[in-house]
C-alpha cells in the first residue's frame, strides 16, 4: 500500500529529524548544566535543582530592597535569565525577613533552608543560616598578611567575631611588629559578600565563591583526637571500610611475604 | 466603513501587549504592585500568581517538584485560556507577537510574499517541539525550552534588560522575513502548540457566516493561522481549531460583517459539521 508506505515514511523521517533534534538540544544543554561560579541568592536550593526551578521571572530581584541580585542577561556568560549575586559592586544586606526567598513563587529559593526550626517543627526565619558561598582570602595580596594593618573585611562582617576573626601572630620579619589577619570560618560565613566589598585592594582579596567549589571533605576515619564529640563519630561509621585498592584486595601477610611492595 | 475600524481588534490588542509590559516594567522600576515578575511566572496585586503553564510542565517532567504557588499560577493562566479566551495569549499577551507580525507586515511590503519565497514547514512541528523539549527535560534535568525560548528572553529582557537577546529576537525576525512565513509563530513555537492543546475546548471563537461572505479571501489573506479558515464562503460556524489565537484579523477586515467574535456554540439551529 502506497499511502501507508508513504505516512510511515514520513513518520519516520519526522522521528529521525526529532531524534537528532532532540540530541543537539540535550548536547547544548548539558554545557549550560556544567557548574557555573555563581551566587545565588539566600535559601537557593542545590544548584542542579535551581537551573531547573527556577523560571526566571525576577521576582527575588524586584524583592530585593537593595537592587543587589540581578537578573543574568544573554552575553552575560551566566545561566540565562537566573538570579545572581555581584558581591563586589553590591552585596546581600541579610535582610530578617529575606524577601528575596520569599518572592520565590517556584521552590527555587526555599525559606525552609534559611529557618531554625522550633520544637512545633514550625520554621522561624534565621538569615544567618543562609549559605550563598563562602569567602575565601587570598593571602598572597591581603596586606594585613604582609604585616600592614587592615581589617576592613572584618570590621564589614555582619556575622563578625563568628564568620570572621582576626588572629594575631609575630611579625617574623620585624621580629617587633604582629600581624593581625583575617580568617574566615565556613560553619558561620553566609557568603554575604559585604567583605569583598569592603576589601581595600584594586581587586578584592577577600572573595565569595560557592562553597562546595572551595570546601574539601575529610576522610570519615580521620579523627580531631582531642575533641571527644568527634570520636563519637567514629561508632557510627560501620566496622569495615568499603575502601579497595589493588593491595587491600589480598591479605596483608601475603602481600609483605610476597615482597611486591 | 471607516478606515481605522480595520484596525480596530489590532489596536486593542497592541494596547494590551504594552499595557501588560508597562505594569511588569512599573513593577520592576518603580516597585507598582499590579504586576509583578514576567510573563514566566508573576503575581498580581502580591497575591495572585500567575504561571506559565508549559514552563511549569517542563520542571514537572525534568523530575523536580514545583511549590504549589507556582501550580496554582499555571492551572489559573490554562484554565483562563482553555475554558474561555482560546489560544489569545499568543496574539493577546505575547511579546514577540509583534516582532513577528512586523515581520510579516514587511514581507508583504516588500513583495517577499508574492515572490513565494518561504520554505515549506509543517505547521505540526510545534507539537514535535513540544515532545521533544519535554523529553530533552527529562534527560537533561531542567526546563529545557526555557532556555532558549526568544520568547521569555524578550518578555524578560524588555523588564530587567536585554543584554544580547536583541541578536535573538532580530533572528527570529529574519527567519519571520526571509524563511518561512509566519514561521515562528505558526510553525515552531511549543509555547503556543501548548496553547493551541489548551485551547482545543475554549470559549470564546470567531464566527463565521457564509451568507454574508463574498468569498473575497481577504480574511485568509490576513490569517496568521490561515488553514484555520477552511469554512470560509462554504459553511458558516464557528472556527474550532485551537490553533486559531482570536487575534482578530479576519473579523475587522471583512467588509461584509461575514466574520464576528462569538462563542463556540451554535446559537443557530443550523449546526455545522466541523468537529
Amino acid at each position: 500500500m502506497p499511502e501507508r508506505r508513504r505516512f510511515l515514511a514520513g513518520m519516520l523521517k519526522s522521528l529521525g529529524a526529532a531524534t537528532v533534534g532532540g540530541i543537539a538540544w540535550t548536547g547544548f544543554l548539558d554545557g549550560k548544566k556544567a557548574y557555573p561560579i555563581i551566587l545565588r541568592p539566600p535559601g537557593a536550593v542545590p544548584e542542579q535543582d535551581f537551573l531547573a526551578k527556577c523560571t526566571k521571572c525576577g521576582l527575588c530581584v524586584e524583592a530585593c530592597p537593595f537592587k543587589a541580585l540581578v537578573l543574568a542577561r544573554p552575553g552575560d556568560e551566566r545561566p540565562i535569565g537566573t538570579p545572581y549575586f555581584k558581591m563586589r559592586e553590591n552585596p546581600c544586606r541579610m535582610c530578617r525577613d529575606i524577601p528575596c526567598a520569599a518572592a520565590c513563587p517556584t521552590g527555587a529559593l526555599d525559606l525552609s533552608l534559611v529557618s531554625d526550626k522550633d520544637e512545633g517543627g514550625k520554621g522561624k526565619l534565621n538569615i544567618n543560616r543562609a549559605k550563598i558561598g563562602l569567602a575565601v582570602i587570598d593571602r598572597e595580596t591581603c596586606i594585613a598578611y604582609w604585616g600592614i594593618q587592615c581589617d576592613a573585611c572584618y570590621r564589614s562582617c555582619p556575622v563578625m567575631d563568628k564568620a570572621m576573626t582576626v588572629e594575631y601572630t609575630r611579625n617574623e620579619r620585624t621580629g617587633k611588629h604582629a600581624i593581625l589577619a583575617p580568617v574566615v570560618h565556613s560553619d558561620h560565613c553566609t557568603g554575604c559578600g559585604m567583605c569583598e566589598r569592603a576589601c581595600i585592594n584594586q581587586k578584592a582579596s577577600i572573595f565569595v565563591l560557592p562553597g562546595e567549589l572551595v570546601m574539601g571533605e575529610s576522610s570519615a576515619r580521620y579523627v580531631r583526637g582531642w575533641d571527644s564529640a568527634d570520636e563519637e563519630r567514629m561508632h557510627e561509621l560501620p566496622e569495615e571500610t568499603e575502601t579497595v585498592t589493588p593491595r587491600s584486595q589480598k591479605k596483608a601477610l601475603d602481600y609483605l611475604n610476597k615482597g611486591d611492595l | 466603513m471607516p478606515a481605522a475600524n480595520k484596525y480596530r481588534f489590532t489596536v486593542l490588542r497592541r494596547t494590551v501587549q504594552l499595557s501588560i509590559m508597562v505594569f511588569f516594567i512599573g513593577g520592576s522600576l518603580l516597585g507598582w504592585h499590579a504586576l509583578r515578575g514576567n510573563l514566566s511566572t508573576s503575581k498580581v496585586f502580591d497575591a495572585m500568581p500567575l504561571a506559565d503553564p508549559y514552563a511549569i510542565l517542563q520542571i514537572l517532567a525534568a523530575g523536580k517538584t514545583v511549590a504549589g504557588e507556582a501550580v496554582i499560577g499555571a492551572l489559573i493562566v490554562a484554565l483562563f485560556f482553555g475554558l474561555f479566551a482560546g489560544r489569545a495569549f499568543c496574539s493577546w499577551v505575547c511579546p514577540l507577537n509583534v516582532v513577528t507580525d512586523a515581520a510579516d507586515w514587511v514581507r508583504e511590503k516588500t513583495g517577499l510574499d508574492s515572490a513565494g519565497k518561504s520554505f515549506a514547514l509543517n505547521r505540526n512541528v510545534r507539537y514535535w517541539i513540544v515532545g521533544i523539549s519535554l523529553a530533552v527535560s527529562f534527560a537533561t534535568g531542567i526546563a529545557a525550552f526555557e532556555w532558549i525560548s526568544p520568547i521569555s528572553m524578550l518578555h524578560r529582557g524588555i523588564i530587567f534588560g536585554m543584554g544580547l537577546g536583541w541578536i535573538i529576537i532580530f533572528a527570529v525576525f529574519l527567519f519571520d522575513l526571509l524563511l518561512v512565513k509566519r514561521g515562528f509563530c505558526g510553525h515552531l513555537c511549543p509555547l503556543g502548540g501548548i496553547y493551541s492543546l489548551i485551547a482545543s475546548f475554549s470559549l470564546v471563537r470567531v464566527r463565521h457566516g457564509s451568507g454574508k461572505c463574498t468569498r473575497c479571501m481577504k480574511c485568509l489573506e490576513v490569517c496568521p493561522e490561515r488553514h484555520v479558515l477552511s469554512m470560509v464562503g462554504e459553511i458558516s460556524g464557528a472556527v474550532l481549531s485551537g490553533e486559531c489565537t482570536n487575534c482578530g484579523r479576519c473579523v475587522e477586515i471583512c467588509d461584509f460583517d461575514a466574520m464576528k467574535f462569538g462563542i463556540r456554540f451554535s446559537p443557530e439551529k443550523h449546526k455545522t459539521g466541523i468537529a
